[in-house]
């Protein structure tokens, strides 16, 4: 477990060397999980320790958001004035980026489902 | 208050361990819950863990900056995590790249609604312009949301807890809203959650197959690329265009 957690810490880390090296955008351990893909694609899959180790990580992902969202402390007086526009721009806007994304994906691999039959027929 | 819990308290509440420890329980309980409630959606273990730390603060007036003093370890992990990542998407690669001309299109549909729709409905109730370029990169994780935030001249601190309730909120109502949409692949039901909801749809989606939980992955990571690429330059065009 400790191997693997070193190793996630140093792609993570060659990921902000690069971040910040080329004045990227992208946030450090994005470029670091494109790195580990890579690199993973390259020898062929994750050994057991790095794939129990990541397991345990991501089955616990919503622990890691805890502290940011309880950052909600700090804005009571601006979600005291602006409650109205920003809860239903949150609702809204979430529920139509769902379902614009689903339906794009879901008719253009229904499309190609079709074709594939078509060609077999 | 007696002196000698009141030294106790003064104590704790200078040392890092209190709000690493109320972080831990604070979810243990949430999970708790979640759990007897059968894993519902709305029974979210982010939201009441911030429902009960947020209360707990308030109620003793602990500022934010000393609880994050000692939460910060805990967030801390969503880089290493972030990395972890890599593992399903390897796992999920065939299908993946089976399906990679509809992705990207379907990628581009959905980031551009979560962004225009956010700032569009924001600035039709009458948000402020603050609140609306914090409102725009909404559906990205949380670290690329606060530069981008930064460089369109939103608060990133105030991005990140809308970040959190974007994802909370897709989270909860995702499945209901896939299900009536007749959306029963995996790989779409988790690419429209980690498209919409970032890493919280994500954790989400990994509860619903370890299929849904990759698309949703690879979602999250490229929603949030193309958007810290294009959002710095779409945004002053879109508002000049309104303004104007």
């Amino acid at each position: 477990m400790i191997a693997a957690l070193t190793l996630l810490l140093v792609f993570q880390l060659a990921g902000e060397v690069i971040a910040r090296g080329f004045a990227l955008p992208i946030p450090g351990p994005v470029i670091g999980m494109a790195l580990l893909f890579l690199v993973l694609m390259l020898r062929g899959g994750p050994g057991d320790d790095l794939r129990q180790t990541a397991g345990t990580l991501l089955q616990h992902l919503s622990l890691l958001f805890v502290p940011a969202g309880t950052g909600i402390v700090l804005y009571g007086d601006r979600i005291a004035a602006e409650w109205l526009p920003l809860l239903v721009a949150l609702f809204l806007s979430t529920f139509l980026a769902i379902a614009v994304t689903a339906l794009v994906l879901k008719a253009l691999t229904r499309n190609r489902a079709r074709t594939a039959a078509e060609r077999e027929q | 208050m007696s002196p000698d819990l009141e030294e106790i308290w003064v104590y704790l509440s200078a040392t890092p361990l209190l709000g690493l420890t109320l972080t831990l329980l604070a979810y243990q309980a949430a999970f708790w819950i979640y759990k007897r409630a059968g894993f519902h959606p709305v029974a979210n273990p982010v939201l009441i863990s911030v429902a009960i730390l947020a209360t707990l603060l308030l109620a003793t007036g602990t500022p934010y900056q000393t609880y994050f003093d000692g939460a910060q370890f805990v967030h801390f992990l969503l880089g290493p995590a972030t990395v972890a990542l890599a593992i399903p998407l390897y796992a999920q690669w065939p299908r993946l790249k089976a399906m990679a001309g509809p992705l990207l299109i379907a990628l581009v549909a959905g980031s551009l609604t979560a962004a225009l729709s956010a700032w569009g409905i924001g600035a039709l109730l009458g948000a402020s312009r603050e609140s609306l370029m914090s409102l725009a990169p909404k559906s990205v994780t949380t670290p690329i949301a606060m530069g981008v935030a930064e460089r369109i001249g939103g608060l990133p601190s105030l991005t990140a807890v809308l970040v959190i309730s974007a994802g909370i909120i897709g989270a909860v109502f995702g499945r209901a809203i896939l299900r009536r949409l007749h959306v029963g692949d995996h790989a779409v039901h988790g690419f429209a959650i980690g498209i919409a909801s970032h890493g919280i749809g994500t954790a989400r989606a990994f509860q619903v197959s370890e299929q849904a939980g990759a698309f949703a992955a690879l979602a999250m990571g490229l929603n949030g690329l193309i958007t810290a690429l294009s959002l710095p330059w779409i945004m002053p065009w879109v508002e000049r265009l309104f303004a104007g």
